[in-house]
Order: C-alpha cells, then structure tokens, then sequence
C-alpha cells in the first residue's frame, strides 16, 4: 500500500496521513478531558474554599478521586500519545509504524478511561487516585485502569517502532533530533511506569474480585508509587521537549549544547523516576538508606538535568534573540520576545513556573529531613499543581497554538483570549499553588473535606492564617479554572468555528525528502557568556533555592526544639 | 599472505563516540530507564519490606 503524506506550507512539517489523524484525534480526547477534569477542579476548589464549602463530604471525595485521575492520568497521557507519535513520524518524516495498533490503543485507552469513569461516577470507588489498599474500590474502576495502561503501552510501542521503521528507510541524517530524543526519554519512564502499574493494579483487581484474600498495604504504596509518581515524570521529560520545540519554531534556537542537553535527558532516564520515593519517606518499613539514595543521591542527579534544561532552553533563546540584534544590556532579548504569542508565553511561564515553585518545592520534599513538615499536608498539591498543571498543562497548552493552523487548518478561534489565556491560567494557577504551599505549611490536610473538623471526635482549631490561606487558594483555583476555560472554548471554537486556512497541500505518493543533519551549533568558545541574562536568572534561581532551603530547615528548628 | 588493512584517516574521523552510541541506540535506554529504577526503587524497596520480621 502507497503510504501518503503531506508537506505543511505554513510549518515545513510533513505528515502522514494515518499519523495525522492520530495525532488529532489523541489531542482532541485529551482536550475534551482536561475539560471534563477542570469541571471537577472547580468543584474540589470551591469545597476546600472554607467560606464556600460546596460539597458533601460524600460527593467531595467522588469528585476528588475523579478529578486526580482525569487530570494526572486520562488527560496527559492522551496528549502525550499525541505528542509522541508526532516527534516519532512527523518530526522524523516517517511513516507511522502498525497504524492498526495505534487505532487498537486509543481504543483501549479511551474505554478503559470510560470503565473507570462509570465505576467513579456509581459511587463506590471514591477511594482518590492512589487507591491504597485495603479501602476498596470497584473491580471495573482497576480494570479500566488496566486497559487504559494497556493502551499507553501500546501507543509507546508504536513510537518505538516508528523510530525503527526511520532509522531503516533512512528518513533522517545523523542522529534523532533533539526534541524526539526527549520524547524517547518520556516514552522510556512510561513503559517503566505502565510495569510498575500492572505489578500492583493486576494483584489488586484479582483482590477486588475475591481471588486474592489481602494486598500487603506497604508493598501496595511502594509499587503503586513506581506508577504514580513516575506517571509525573513522563510529564516532566514531554513538557522539556516541549520547550525546546517552542524555543526552535518560535526563535529558530539551536540547543546551546545538543550533547549537554542529551546528557541531561540521559540523567532523567536513569535517575528520575527513584523521586518516587519521596512518598514513602514516613513509611516505616523500608530502611533510611534505601529513602536517602532514592530520595536524595540519586535524585539531584535528576533535578540537576532539569537545571540543565532549564538554563539551556532560555539559553539558547538569548542566543537566537541577540543574533537578531537584541543585544543591549542584559536582557532586551527577552523584553522584546513576543509575549503576545500565546506559543511562547505560555512555554516561558511553563518554564519559569515548573522551575521557582515544582522544582524547588520538589527538593524539598525530597529531602527526609523537611519533608516531615509538610508530608501529606496541603503543600504536596501546592507543589505538585506548579509541576503539573503549570509545567505540562501550559506547556501543552503552548503547543496547541503551534499546532491548530497547522495540524487542523484552522485560524484560532478569539485570537485576543489566545494571548492572555496563559496569563489568566499561569497567574491563577501559580498563587493558588502558593497559598496551597502556606496553607500546608501551616499543618492544613490534603484531601480532606472539612479543615474545621465539624463533628469530629478529635478536633483542631486551625488559626485564622490557615483560613485566610485556603479562601486565597479557592480564589486563585478559579481563577485557574478560568484560564482553563479560555483554552478549552478558543480550540474548541477553533476546530468548529475556525476561519479555514487555504492550504493548497494534498497528501501524495511521493516520499517526503530526508531530513537532514541540523547546522552545527555555533561555536561559543572565546566568547565568554554568551547568555549573560540567563546566567544573571540562573543566579536569582539559585539564591531563591538556597534561600528557601535554608527557611525550610529553620522552620524544622522550631517545631523541633533542640534546646 | 595479505597486509593487514589499516584504517584510512576518514575511517578513524568517523569512528563514533561511547556515549553517544548508548545516546543512539534507543533500546539500550529503555533497558537502562527500566532496569535502574527497577533495581534501586522497587526490587531493593521490596526486599527490605518482605524482610520484616513477622511479629509474635
């Protein structure tokens, strides 16, 4: 069979035809989603929001479990899907490798998403998205969640094969480009994470149905972490990728140092998924050296390459900028960046939030000492909500920009809210995170539906700052909540009231041309820095890490007191 | 009996780097990316769990 592909005017990409249609419709289940799990959001927000309290205990906790597996699961990985096969086929000029296959894992995974749902949605699994043994969900709420593992996989096996049906028919030079290259990271921690998954969710459907008596609670937590957090880690090496496909469409940016940058993703491949770990640091059945190597050796190798990442990729934007002739003073490169783009503010806040607030909050839960003052306090959602939502979900969100003209054809819809929906969404989602972060480090409980203890046998009276800090919180989330809207209305609108692009390109027979070897990156030896105002942000970062470390153990001082 | 053939200079330019073979051969990093976290996360985190001693 002839395989057909297109060359897209406006962009250069050239896609084939069966990847094409994958690519959107994975994108669009995963937009349809976020939609879905941001409903959900709100009404968690508004429940914790203390003056607002909206939910019963009962529906807070459906919708809380519906609302974390949406988002952390059903939502990104169906993006990620997208993203995959598109660094794989589009970015390789490849065809996509068992399109039958692809067609059978987005099958799986949107029934299986649909199983869990409807086991949500009856009532009786309300048991949030870790699902810890021995509170019981419904049988049908792990096997959808099985299936749509099933399905991941499969995806990621097509991206793999995709990368070999490349490298066989010769459709590059030299080796995968670098943003495929992080792509191949993310695909890599989730097959890790889809085995860690099945290890403990088959053991635990098998236990729902009777063919098992008990699921040991600690080995539970252990492996399902493999899962859970390591799910979060696809995330952060698709988002990297991200940046650095934003930073070469909007800027032309070559990396500073492809072999650096590789390296880096390297790193993550070998050493991020132990953050795991983190989650079982006030477990007692697992020894101290197996929660400091875990937690802390081998994570700061990983936290090191997203620092690596993270002063490359603007890096390598200055670079671009001050050939242009940006060059005076330190940063004029970056105030005349095009901060109307929505393509670049939302990866530029993506970046900027991932790294001040998950990263450095990430740290810090990592580390066994502090993490005490704040596990499983509302501060594990404050950092996890500027890692997730705005780390990925912006950077995602960037990318749809990119990709609605030229993967759908269609002009956006309500161009104005375009450019400010990733400061609505970046603005709202970072103070909520923050207050989330003040409210937890005042002892506020994660996923807990009353912080007032009404009726409780044992209760506490938080103070009045705990309170002030979750009504900030509620504010902020639907304030989030509403840059979330602006997204989903302006792609939705895009792809169904959209002025259509008059695009002239029809799909052929004819083989696209090889891709060939990027330019070599210039030279920067001799030249001093030659990213003098990212070495000038780096520095800020650094004294802001130290800085909030250092208040950290201050803060342990106190509660501890050694006098 | 024939001289043994030595590598032309061009032969020797093109020879690939170490780290850049494992950065080019994808299945290499997948069984990297599996076996490490494997090993150090969940066998070793296994291990000492099932190695508590059942109480009396």
């Amino acid at each position: 069979m002839s395989e057909l592909f297109r060359t897209c005017p406006r962009s250069g990409l050239v896609f084939h035809k069966p990847a094409e249609t994958l690519i959107k419709l994975n994108a669009v289940t995963a937009v349809v989603f976020l939609a879905v799990g941001g409903i959900l959001g709100l009404l968690v927000v508004m429940t914790r929001w203390p003056a607002v309290h909206l939910l019963s205990s009962e529906l807070f906790y459906q919708v809380l479990t519906g609302h974390g597996i949406i988002m952390l699961l059903v939502w990104i990985i169906f993006f990620e899907i997208a993203i995959l096969y598109f660094c794989s086929s589009t970015l390789l000029r490849s065809r996509l490798a068992t399109p039958r296959w692809a067609w059978l894992a987005y099958a799986l995974m949107l029934g299986g998403a649909a199983i869990t749902g409807v086991a949500i949605l009856q009532g009786g699994s309300s048991v949030m998205m870790t699902s810890y043994v021995p509170m019981p969900a419904a049988p049908h709420f792990y096997l959808g969640l099985i299936l749509f593992a099933v399905g991941a996989l499969i995806g990621c096996f097509v991206f793999l094969g995709t990368l070999v049906v490349a490298k066989n028919e010769r459709t590059y030079e030299g080796s995968i480009p670098l943003v495929t290259f992080g792509a191949l990271t993310a695909c890599i921690i989730a097959i890790f994470t889809i085995a860690s998954g099945a290890i403990i969710l088959i053991p635990t459907f098998l236990w729902s149905v009777g063919y098992i008596s008990e699921i040991d609670p600690l080995m539970y937590r252990v492996i399902w972490w493999g899962m859970g957090h390591s799910s979060q880690q696809i995330n952060v090496s698709a988002h990297v990728s991200v940046w650095y496909a934003i930073a070469a469409i909007v800027f032309g940016a070559r990396p500073m140092s492809e072999r650096v940058s590789r390296t880096a993703f390297l790193l993550y491949i070998a050493f991020l998924q132990l953050a795991s770990a983190h989650h079982i640091l006030v477990d007692p059945g697992v020894g101290t050296e197996w929660k400091i190597f875990n937690t802390s050796y081998a994570m700061y190798l990983a936290v090191l390459a997203s620092m690596v990442h993270g002063l490359t990729v603007p890096g390598a934007i200055e670079v671009a900028q001050r050939e242009k002739g940006y060059t005076n003073g330190m940063f004029e490169w970056l105030r005349k960046a095009p901060w109307g783009n929505p393509v670049f503010s939302g990866m530029f806040i993506s970046l900027v939030g991932f790294g001040f607030l998950g990263g450095i909050t990430g740290v810090v839960m990592g580390t066994e000492q502090i993490n005490l003052i704040i596990h499983n306090t509302i501060y594990v959602p404050g950092h996890f909500h500027p890692t997730v939502v705005l780390g990925t979900t912006l950077a995602f969100m960037a990318l749809t920009y990119f990709l609605v003209p030229v993967l759908f054809r269609r002009e956006l819809f309500l161009p104005g809210w375009a450019k400010w929906q990733p400061y609505v969404f970046g603005f709202g989602t970072a103070l909520m995170s923050l207050f989330m972060m003040g409210a937890g480090t005042l002892g506020v409980a994660r996923r807990h539906w009353d912080m007032a203890f009404s009726g409780a046998p044992f209760s506490f009276e938080f103070g009045g700052a705990a309170y002030m800090m979750m009504g900030l919180t509620g504010i902020f989330g639907v304030v989030s909540v509403i840059g979330g809207a602006m997204f989903v209305i302006v792609v939705v609108g895009s792809l169904v009231l959209g002025k259509k692009i008059e695009d002239k390109s029809e799909y052929t027979t004819t083989r696209p041309a090889i891709l060939p070897l990027g330019p070599a990156a210039p030279a920067h030896h001799g030249k001093g820095f030659v990213a003098p105002g990212t070495f000038v942000l780096a520095l800020v970062f650094l004294a802001t890490f130290v800085v909030y470390y250092f208040l950290n153990w201050m803060y342990l001082s106190s509660v501890w007191p050694m006098n | 009996m024939a001289e043994p053939v030595q590598p032309s200079g061009n032969q020797k330019e093109e020879r690939v780097p170490v780290l850049q073979q494992i950065l080019d051969n994808p299945f290499l990093l997948l069984f990297i990316g599996v076996v490490m976290p494997t090993v150090f996360y969940i066998l070793w985190g296994v291990m000492e769990i099932v190695t508590i001693p059942i109480a009396n």
